[in-house]
């Protein structure tokens, strides 16, 4: 079977409008990465300090009751997530652990005096101190950075320089257009989602890699500089097939874990799913044409 | 790659017959005699599916440094007195010492502090009227090594309570310069776990300062006195009590001088309590002499971390070394504490600052979920490679089911950690892990459109591949090697199954995928390629 054959699709025909509708989307993602920055995003306890706690509930209870409860027992600045189609429930506050008593503790007492009729069992809970968040936004800077450093350099030694700073705009792109996703759709971002967006970026990458590595061998037989922009055409149009088809499988098996994998894999699956759509626009949408507007100078 | 089709397949066979040895033990028991000489390790499952409790501790520092200089100071003062240097103050300024003295005393004073406190530096000296303010601090070097004394100490401290509670396969390490990083895996009660090893059990005994208690409330404390609570518990209601004691600060017996702790179940006696008994060392046993001779009819405070535990009268000399604290203790209660003060008291209190529990049902929810998301992941990327490549998307699927076996057995021998993204890794595995074959099967497709014969097809689309492949396994190793290096936990399990899973890839869908073609084309020599 072969759903795409012999295509003679002009990628770089459509640069202009490429960069236009990209440069858009990476502004987005810019403003939603500020208001990350600023803390003003919805984002996990991992990073702002906090508690979160995941009750199951052995009969009905309703969301506002519960929330009554918890705001009676005095926690008043509470978060709560209902998992769709079970009886787990997601209660998530700014509040964390006194040297007094634990919230978790804190919880339960609270849950068995105001909703006495149903039993509950703690599933977990997870308590992040106040200062612990910073040292970890630190680091999940640096990840980043690192990572992307690492990227470019080998791109840049294995290629040419300019092809390893398109590489990296357009991982940038890829990145900051799912962070803005994230942002608009009000997810949570934790530690999980991090690492979704470094696993975006390796994955955009291989897709910049294949399509660059075709480009590398198309180039070598290239008559004269003109032609450069055929190149970058026959080389995509030569690896779409293998970009469709990569792209499939991997969305299969990342659906699958949207469907199956549950609340906390999901919405790391979810980014990646994003990801994948975006990362494999931007191989051939974005990487490929700015090298071709920077060895042309024209945009 | 090597040249004899046998020799590529003794490999492949050898790796196969290994990893499937190594990951028996997550399937059957091993037994009889079988048990000696197979792998028993079963695939080392991370917090969050096995559940459990992982803490991240840190240590006052602050406190510490608080209690060296306490402890300084007190002993200065001590030599000051007995040694003749005469003082009109002496009083903490951060961490330095400062002592009023007159202008005469300033070099009995300086020869003291060399001779004897050799550690201590000498700072600035001020007039203070004619009187002169002479400062003396702990030089920062001293100070950072207190600090890293003080963590190893909590560390070990901590260990001992763990292992002494009893929990398998503990992890107990520093983190940075004052973190403390605890696992505690399948710990069946996490708030009892916490209260244990989160403990100051820093013990002392204290004299009730019974002057003061007798003028009442309204009167002053005197400097030398504080007030504490004494906790006492109502035995048929459970609930307890705190009301006010005034005690002398210095503390006259501490924790370090004890050698043992034990439950003491009070004897048949009905309504007898629950007793902890402590038993002292030679120089402890002397001075809890000394102190109970000098003191009859007082009441001798029993103190654990600020909080009065009982202050009976001292009725008689007592010697021997041997005291009881009762507080109304529950079974559970008399047994932990034995084990804080037998483990030894923490250099200063502990902050809890991350604390994720998750409880077993929570675990095998997860463990549940991801297979079923594994499973069907296989089972759709399967299935669409044979129909989009027919019978060489069989050949894929063969090298796919290589490398998750690889996998698995590679996660088991070197006693990796699975997590929960790492079971999501390895969905993502499959989905990408074809990605090596479906580059190569593309190139093999365009090189039969150029009316290659079919051998040079299959060795062509191997050999043009082959960078493109390269180069992009090792964009993802860079990034997966920095999610190791600074992710936590769970996030580490992905790391390293993106890690195992890419470098076995390049095996199997290369390798491993061309051997079989090889020996198809060489045993039934096909002039069509079913691709």
């Amino acid at each position: 079977m072969e759903l795409i054959k012999d295509t003679k699709i002009d990628f770089v025909g459509f640069r202009k409008k490429a960069f236009i509708f990209s440069g858009i989307l990476v502004l987005i993602g810019v403003f939603a990465f500020i208001m990350i920055a600023l803390g003003r995003a919805n984002l996990s306890i991992d990073f702002t300090g906090g508690t979160n706690v995941q009750v199951r509930f052995a009969g009905k209870v309703d969301i506002g009751d519960l929330r009554k409860a918890l705001t009676d027992g005095g926690i008043g600045d509470v978060q709560i997530q209902e998992v769709s189609g079970t009886r787990d429930f997601f209660i998530k506050t700014k509040l964390s652990d006194t040297e007094k008593e634990s919230l978790q503790s804190k919880i339960t007492t609270i849950l068995s005096t105001q909703l006495k009729d149903v039993k509950f069992e703690i599933m977990g809970s997870n308590m992040v101190g106040p200062g612990v968040g910073k040292t970890l936004k630190k680091y999940a800077i640096i990840a980043i950075i690192l990572a992307l450093l690492g990227i470019i350099a080998y791109i840049a030694w294995r290629f040419t320089f300019i092809s390893g700073i398109a590489a990296t705009i357009a991982t940038f792109h890829d990145v900051l257009v799912i962070a803005g996703v994230f942002y608009f759709l009000n997810r949570e971002f934790n530690l999980l989602i991090i690492t979704a967006l470094l696993t975006i970026a390796g994955y955009s990458l291989q897709d910049t890699v294949v399509v660059f590595d075709r480009i590398r061998e198309n180039s070598a037989k290239m008559k004269s500089r003109d032609d450069f922009g055929n190149v970058i055409n026959t080389s995509i149009n030569e690896v779409l097939s293998r970009t469709i088809v990569t792209g499939i499988t991997t969305l299969i098996s990342l659906g699958a874990i949207m469907i199956f994998g549950g609340e906390v894999l999901f919405d790391f699956a979810f980014a990646l799913f994003m990801g994948l759509i975006v990362g494999t626009y931007s191989s051939i949408f974005v990487a490929s044409p700015i090298v071709y507007a920077w060895r042309k100078k024209n945009i | 790659m090597i040249k004899s089709l046998k020799l590529r397949f003794i490999l492949i066979l050898v790796f196969l017959v290994v990893s499937i040895i190594y990951c028996l033990p997550n399937v059957v028991e091993p037994e009889g005699a079988w048990k000696k000489y197979l792998p028993s390790d079963k695939i080392h499952l991370g917090l969050d599916l096995k559940g459990g409790m992982h803490l991240l501790l840190e240590l006052d520092t602050t406190k510490l440094m608080d209690n060296i200089v306490d402890r300084k100071m007190s002993s200065l003062k001590d030599t000051m007195i007995s040694d003749g240097v005469r003082f009109l103050g002496i009083d903490k300024k951060g961490s330095s010492i400062v002592i009023t003295v007159r202008g005469d005393q300033k070099e009995k004073l300086f020869n003291l502090v060399g001779n004897k406190f050799p550690n201590l530096k000498a700072g600035s000296t001020k007039p203070d009227g004619d009187l002169l303010s002479v400062e003396f601090l702990l030089p920062e070097s001293e100070l950072a090594s207190i600090k890293e004394n003080a963590v190893n100490q909590a560390l070990e401290t901590i260990r001992n309570r763990i292992d002494q509670f009893g929990v398998s396969e503990p992890v107990i390490v520093k983190q940075g310069e004052n973190q403390l990083l605890v696992q505690l895996p399948g710990v069946k009660d996490p708030q009892r776990a916490l209260e244990l090893i989160g403990r100051t059990a820093q013990l002392e005994f204290k004299l009730v300062d019974e002057e003061t208690m007798a003028k009442g409330e309204t009167t002053a404390i005197p400097r030398e006195s504080e007030v504490l609570k004494i906790r006492s518990k109502n035995r048929e209601t459970g609930i307890v009590t705190m009301t006010p004691i005034v005690l002398k600060k210095q503390a006259l017996l501490t924790g370090e001088l004890l050698t043992d702790a034990k439950i003491n179940m009070g004897g048949s006696d009905i309504g007898s309590e629950i007793s902890v008994s402590l038993e002292f060392n030679a120089e402890g046993a002397r001075l809890f002499d000394k102190v109970t001779s000098e003191n009859v009819g007082k009441r001798l405070a029993i103190v654990l971390d600020n909080n009065v535990y009982s202050a009976p009268q001292i009725r008689e000399r007592i010697s021997g070394g041997r005291a009881q604290i009762t507080g109304g203790f529950t079974m559970e209660e008399a047994k932990d504490l034995a084990i804080v003060l037998r483990a030894g008291a923490l250099p200063a209190p502990v902050r809890v600052v991350q604390n994720i529990t998750i409880g077993p049902t929570l675990g095998q929810d997860s463990i549940n979920k991801g297979v079923m998301a594994t499973l069907l992941a296989g089972i759709l990327v399967i299935i669409f490679m044979v129909i989009y490549y027919r019978f060489s998307g069989v050949i894929a699927n063969v090298a796919l089911a290589l490398n998750l076996i690889y996998l698995l057995g590679v996660f088991s021998a070197f006693k990796a950690t699975m997590t929960l993204p790492g079971i999501a890794g390895i969905a993502l595995t499959i989905g990408m892990g074809v990605d090596s074959n479906v580059l190569i099967f593309e190139r093999i497709r365009d090189e039969l459109r150029l009316g290659k014969t079919v051998r040079a097809a299959v060795d062509g689309g191997y050999t043009k591949a082959w960078s493109a492949i390269f180069d992009s396994h090792i964009t993802t190793l860079i990034t997966a090697a920095v999610l190791f290096i600074f992710g936590t936990g769970p996030i580490k399990g992905f790391a390293i199954t993106l890690i195992f899973g890419m470098i076995i890839n390049l095996f199997t869908a290369v390798f491993g995928s061309k051997s079989i073609f090889d020996w198809i084309l060489s045993k039934y020599k096909p002039r069509t390629l079913s691709i």
